[in-house]
């Protein structure tokens, strides 16, 4: 059981990072979003861990139960969804106006247009 | 059972993850990701957090995917491939993982009940909250009365964001359109 201790929180860190890598390697920008989005997902996985008591069931009140998991990550993680998919949006309206703007949505290709590289 | 269950499902996000990596369709790559957010809510799931977990299934794998396919659709579903050899990227990525994994070493072990972030205002609103807002779903007490200014604030961020999407999109089609129009009429 020590070893499963921290397994949780490493497994988020590993899959925070394939979010992270495709953003900083990927040169298409829907990808790049997609990449966001992954590492978000992961990140809300982070958080509901650590709200996680063993033993606990969900936090919706009952007579015959004593144990709950905790509450409050969940609640900011609700939150967090919400504006996850709002600012998701906006990114991806944003890579529809450069689409349209310059003609692809490969950052190389932008980079050359521009002549900023 | 339930910890059996939590690894598998972790198991099966990492390889989803990495799938996600070596595609480069990316019609593929979004079908991935709604596969991803859709894992990811059966691990809420597993982890008690059931709000959480179907608000991230409508939300995560209806709205969000839906919103990168109709992106592709104008777009192109093609990446081209990489460029350069991605060697940076993955240093920048093994350190930071690294650091972070460094920093999970003075983290408290995985649902331990007596963990600092256990003790704080959550017990006071598991004690609470059927006194004095009186429903039984807790998360729903906090989200919309102990917390209900954190909502306004997201509904501020919601605001912000569709105004921003269509000050991108909407108001551009209609200026473009009132351009042809002249010319018609000519």
């Amino acid at each position: 059981m020590e070893v499963l201790a921290l397994y949780n929180y490493w497994v988020v860190i590993f899959l925070m990072m394939t979010g992270f890598y495709v953003v900083i390697a990927s040169g298409n920008l829907v990808k790049k979003i997609i990449g966001i989005n992954l590492f978000q997902a992961s990140v809300f996985i982070l958080y509901i861990s650590m709200g996680k008591v063993s033993g606990g069931a969900a936090p919706i009140l009952r007579e015959t139960i004593q144990t709950y998991s905790n509450p409050l990550p969940h609640v900011l993680i609700l939150t967090a969804i919400v504006v996850g998919v709002a600012t998701t949006a906006l990114g991806l309206a944003l890579v529809v106006r450069i689409k349209e703007a310059y003609g692809t949505a490969e950052e190389d290709d932008i980079h050359r247009q521009d002549e900023s590289l | 059972m339930i910890e059996l269950i939590n690894i598998v499902l972790l198991g099966l996000l990492v390889i989803t993850a990495l799938a996600a990596i070596r595609l480069h369709d990316l019609f593929a790559v979004t079908i991935m990701f709604g596969i991803y957010s859709l894992l990811a809510a059966a691990v809420f799931v597993v982890l008690d957090a059931v709000d959480v977990a179907f608000t991230e299934a409508a939300v995560g794998v209806g709205i969000s995917t839906i919103l990168m396919l109709a992106t592709i659709g104008l777009v192109g579903r093609q990446e081209k491939p990489p460029s350069h050899r991605p060697l940076l990227p993955l240093v920048v990525v093994i350190v930071t993982g690294a650091a972070l994994v460094y920093g999970t070493f003075d983290m408290p072990p995985f649902a331990a009940p007596d963990a600092p972030v256990q003790q704080h205002v959550a017990p006071r609103y598991l004690e609470q909250s059927p006194h004095e807002i009186g429903i039984p779903n807790v998360v729903t007490a906090v989200l919309a009365s102990y917390r209900g200014y954190d909502t306004l604030g997201e509904l501020t961020v919601i605001f912000t964001a569709g105004v921003g999407v269509l000050v991108l999109l909407g108001f551009r089609r209609r200026r473009s359109h009132m351009a042809d129009s002249p010319e018609e009429e000519s």
